[in-house]
């Protein structure tokens, strides 16, 4: 298959703070590096794009170095926190705004839907404004005309259509948006979050449509979306960007799983502060000082095929005497939270004292659950499960992810077979507690 | 062999911006349903929700005319080279007012439409060029307002002579449409970075008023200040305009030959800026 689209080295850099004061010294600074020959000074200061940090420069690289290639007919995700270039990059692609360096080639025809509605004039008519909504995007009149019907059909506000657009309700207002846009019959479709508007009826059609619109009439689809759950059902190929600079790129189905790597980045640590976060229950008695998830090898890995092993790795530290501990770990169903598998391992039944550091590996041999995403539960607590002696880390982490692997049968998901709450095989391997390692200060 | 054949398969490469001369006057003329439909968006949303409607388009010359007429023919007595003072009044209003108009409409096409412009491509330049053919809808009915005056006044023997020189006004609309379009993009290029243009043009416009013959004739003036006004590209069309209609003052050839090249200087110089500001302007208006 032939690319539509080349991404090379594609940059863009912007300048923070109130554009316009001291531009014209810079505007001669340049006109001077440019007439004597030289790099843009300007150019070298740039920074990465990270948006919590402060930095010493006015400028920062919105995109840095970016390349990927779209092949004909592909749907491809782009994913990235706020911040991340998605939009930049989206706006050079539809050409809003030009990059610094580096370019992009394109094959055909591209039309892109960083909003809807764009143009919508609130006095005009439904009809007048799919007309000029029509042509802003790139129609012809005649175009317009023969899609008309199809259009109105498709945005289901036909009762509406001979009135000013400012009198609808918003949901009317994208779905005869989205109607449009959804009938332009470019090569190339590049869709912005725009679903985020509508509802959940309206949501599933549009996305049904940019499938249609790939599938049936072989065109490339390019979908910037927050909803992982819509990238993943849509697009074959996805990347991710972070920080202005391309993160990871492939199959959808990898590049989420590390997505959500680089999207929980949260440090679990004894030092912690007790009511930092709202997830982290208990007085502080005990608290977990790491976990891991691991294959069989002591990888750290988060996604799994179907039916392998998985490790997980806890170490804790107790600031308080306590009576026993017990780890519980829970796997929770990605859609609806609920608990799906429940185990607990006894890691002592002895009184402890403060200051004990300890580690322990839990295998689960054969995790026969379907494909998919598993937010992870853990929790320390003593023998009696009192709940003032708890710790739990519930979703901090990434989730489990299940990747449907070369084990997996049709047979494996009878639907004989209990579903939901169930056990799974698994075992403690490894328990080490070392007492009084470190000074417990202030307790 | 086979690389370079699919190299050449690429329809559009989108770089840095570079060089000052690739227009997309191509693309504009494959926009042109997009100009007609942002005249008509113009057009019907204006007075939607209005009584009068289109008739205030009459209200704003009339109003003018009749103050013109008080202040500077009545109270001020200027000269108006023997023609009803307010035919006089009407005909330079009506030339100044579709100037001015295309100028300051167009001089904010960048900021107004930041909206747009950043979400969607299409040639830039449709933009004031809509604003100037929908500007043309209320010049015409201007003209008819002055169209009718002038059947009155010539009814009741006035010493009016419209002549064949009136073929000239559609070339005339042209270069008015063609100045007002050159200063306005020029405007609005620069003021995307630099805003201190958009106090200019306010005020600007409406002393440049005073350097063309609106409210006096060419004849009026004192030889020592008549270059300056005659350096003011729209001084030829006022004149060449007001000789057609109404037989008064002057034509003179040279004069509109000297508008003709400014302004096909001043949009030549208007679309180089303006497309290379329509590249850079999304980072920063």
């Amino acid at each position: 298959m032939n690319s539509v689209i080349k991404v090379e080295n594609l940059s863009k850099m912007y300048r923070l703070g109130l554009v316009g004061t001291r531009t014209i010294a810079e505007d001669l600074t340049r006109l001077w590096a440019k007439f004597t020959g030289k790099e843009d000074p300007y150019l070298k200061v740039g920074e990465t794009n990270v948006r919590a940090v402060k930095g010493r420069s006015d400028f920062v690289w919105a995109l840095k170095n970016v390349n990927f290639e779209v092949k004909d007919g592909e749907r491809f995700g782009i994913i990235g926190k706020n911040g991340a270039g998605k939009s930049t990059l989206l706006k050079i692609l539809s050409r809003v705004a030009s990059p610094t360096t580096g370019h992009i080639k394109v094959k055909g025809r591209v039309a892109s839907l960083l909003e809807v509605g764009t143009g919508f004039h609130p006095e005009l008519t439904g009809r007048d404004n799919i007309f000029l909504n029509g042509s802003i995007l790139g129609m012809s009149q005649d175009e317009i005309k023969s899609k008309f019907d199809s259009i109105v059909d498709f945005s289901g506000v036909e009762r509406y259509i001979d009135t000013p657009v400012k009198r609808y309700s918003s949901g009317m207002y994208v779905r005869l948006a989205f109607a449009v846009a959804a009938h332009l019959e470019p090569e190339i479709l590049i869709v912005d979050e725009v679903l985020a508007v509508g509802d959940a009826e309206f949501q599933k059609k549009c996305l049904g449509k940019m499938h249609d619109v790939s599938e049936k009439e072989g065109r490339t689809v390019i979908f910037v979306s927050h909803n992982l759950h819509a990238i993943k059902i849509l697009c074959q190929k996805t990347v991710i960007l972070n920080n202005g600079e391309l993160f990871a790129s492939g199959d959808t189905e990898e590049v989420l799983s590390m997505y959500h790597e680089l999207n929980r980045d949260v440090k679990i640590g004894a030092d912690t502060e007790v009511n930092n976060l709202n997830n982290r229950r208990g007085k502080g008695i005990i608290r977990f000082t790491s976990i891991d998830v691991m294959d069989y090898s002591g990888n750290s890995r988060y996604a799994f095929e179907y039916g392998e092993q998985v490790r997980f790795k806890v170490s804790y530290k107790t600031f308080k005497e306590m009576k026993g501990i017990t780890l519980t770990i829970a796997l929770m169903s990605g859609l609806s939270r609920e608990c799906l598998t429940l185990s607990h391992f006894e890691i002592t039944k002895h009184t402890v004292e403060a200051g004990t550091c300890g580690e322990a590996i839990v295998e689960f041999s054969d995790l026969n659950i379907k494909p998919g995403e598993y937010p992870l539960y853990f929790e320390l607590t003593d023998s009696l499960y009192n709940s003032h002696s708890k710790d739990v880390i519930d979703d901090l982490t990434a989730p489990l992810i299940i990747k449907g692997g070369d084990k997996l049968k049709d047979s494996d998901f009878d639907p004989a077979k209990p579903s939901g709450f169930f056990s799974t095989p698994s075992k403690l391997i490894l328990n080490e507690l070392n007492e009084n390692i470190i000074e417990v200060k202030n307790l | 062999m086979k690389k370079t054949q699919s190299e050449s398969e690429w329809t559009l490469e989108i770089k840095p911006v570079s060089g000052w001369f690739n227009f997309h006057l191509k693309d504009v003329w494959k926009y042109r349903d997009l100009l007609f439909m942002f005249v008509k968006r113009d057009f019907v949303s204006v007075y939607k929700q209005t009584i009068l409607g289109p008739f205030w388009f009459f209200l704003q010359p009339i109003l003018t005319t009749i103050t013109f007429t008080i202040v500077f023919g009545n109270i001020a007595k200027i000269p108006t080279d023997g023609i009803p003072p307010i035919l006089f009044y009407m005909s330079g209003i009506v030339c100044w007012g579709y100037f001015s108009d295309c100028l300051t409409r167009t001089s904010s096409t960048f900021i107004t439409n930041a909206n747009i412009f950043g979400k969607v491509y299409f040639p830039r330049l449709v933009s004031p060029l809509s604003n100037i053919i929908s500007l043309l809808m209320k010049f015409g009915i201007q003209m008819i307002l002055l169209i009718g005056f002038l059947i009155y006044f010539k009814m009741n023997g006035s010493d009016v002579n419209p002549n064949i020189y009136i073929l000239l006004t559609p070339y005339l609309i042209l270069l008015m449409a063609g100045l007002g379009l050159g200063f306005g993009i020029i405007v609005s290029s620069l003021t995307t970075k630099y805003r201190d243009l958009t106090f200019l043009v306010s005020f600007g416009v409406q002393l440049l008023m005073y350097a063309t013959p609106v409210i006096y004739p060419l004849s009026a003036l004192p030889e020592k200040y008549k270059w300056i006004v005659l350096a003011n590209p729209m001084t030829s069309i006022v004149d060449t305009f007001r000789f057609a209609f109404l037989g008064a003052g002057t034509f003179n050839a040279g004069n509109l030959l000297y508008t003709s090249v400014f302004v096909v200087i001043i949009l030549s110089i208007g679309i180089i800026v303006f497309n290379r500001v329509e590249k850079t302007f999304m980072d920063t208006v």
